[in-house]
């Protein structure tokens, strides 16, 4: 009897394992900043390398980050969506430009538009870092008290906004008004 | 056959070539030979399957370049490894912790062992307890 239920059973817990793994996501790491403080920054603005531009301005509300950079395909397909997102006026999006050139970093904004309240330039990449970005786009939901709420990695699209993020907006404190 | 050790030489040489930094990062060799521990203990959160020692894209490079930074600040390799897991998670250390999430991990290899050994030991003691019944075997000991 037992001859026939072990290695069944075994099979079965081997299938099982298998099976839980083929549904997970192995790409999106899970981030470790999810439930703390975002990472404080000031950085030169795109727009205007001679300011700065900080995320205290944005303290007290939710507000989005966004990390692009001109280098990445994927980030000229989500343009368009944060564009449509930007006019509806649900949220700051705050951009992140990481690891770029200040003259391309202009030039995307000029000939595709600028969807950002404001864009930080981070050529040396470290404030990408601190928030634990490993490629681009990559798209942080900050609450009115400065807590990362959630993080997606790829191209944001309008399904994906209305799904993960809004929600999330509305639970995080304001919707503006 | 000659030809062949010599473009599989050729072939091991250019692994060589294609090291990420040429320079050594510290003159210290000490520092230097600590440089490289650290950095091979790091993944590519991009490739994933690469050390940051090891990978080419860009963030691997200022990654290591941060390594370097905080070396060069005094920062033990226990803060080093702490300041990447704040933003990354153990995921970026080859060499996870040992702590009560990663259990299985450490000790799946262990419990295989002994699962595997255990089985081993029942079968063979229950086969050798049985009567030889093949005719043509001559059995042990017998030549």
């Amino acid at each position: 009897m037992w001859r026939f239920i072990i290695p069944i059973g075994l099979f079965a817990a081997l299938v099982t394992f298998l099976f839980v793994g083929l549904g997970r996501d192995k790409e999106t790491l899970a981030s470790p900043l999810i439930g703390k403080p975002a990472p404080q920054f000031e950085l030169p603005r795109v727009d205007d390398p001679s300011q700065t531009i900080s995320n205290r301005e944005f303290a007290g509300r939710p507000y989005v980050v966004n990390i692009w950079g001109s280098w990445c395909f994927a980030c000229r397909d989500e343009h368009a969506v944060l564009m449509q997102i930007a006019r509806r006026g649900e949220v700051p999006l705050v951009g992140l430009n990481w690891k770029d050139e200040l003259p391309l970093a202009q030039q995307w904004l000029q000939q595709l538009g600028n969807p950002y309240v404001a864009t930080a330039f981070d050529p040396k990449g470290d404030v990408g870092i601190d928030y634990g970005a490993y490629g681009a786009p990559e798209t942080y939901l900050v609450d009115a008290q400065g807590i990362i709420v959630y993080k997606y990695v790829s191209p944001v699209t309008i399904d994906v906004w209305e799904r993960e993020f809004l929600p999330r907006i509305k639970q995080a404190g304001a919707k503006g008004e | 056959m000659r030809a062949l050790l010599v473009m599989l030489a050729a072939l091991l040489g250019m692994q060589l070539a294609f090291a990420i930094d040429t320079a050594p990062a510290f003159a210290d060799p000490a520092q230097q030979a600590r440089y490289e521990r650290i950095i091979h203990q790091l993944r590519c959160l991009q490739c994933r399957s690469e050390s940051i020692a090891d990978s080419g894209v860009t963030l691997a490079a200022d990654l290591r370049r941060q390594v370097r930074e905080m070396m060069a600040a005094g920062k033990s390799d226990e803060e080093i490894y702490q300041h990447m897991v704040d933003r990354y998670g153990d995921y970026v250390l080859y060499k996870p912790p040992l702590a009560a999430r990663t259990l299985l991990l450490w000790g799946g290899p262990i419990l295989l062992l002994v699962g595997g050994a255990a089985v081993a030991v029942f079968v063979i003691a229950r086969k050798s307890k049985l009567p030889d019944t093949d005719p043509a075997d001559p059995g042990l000991g017998a030549s």
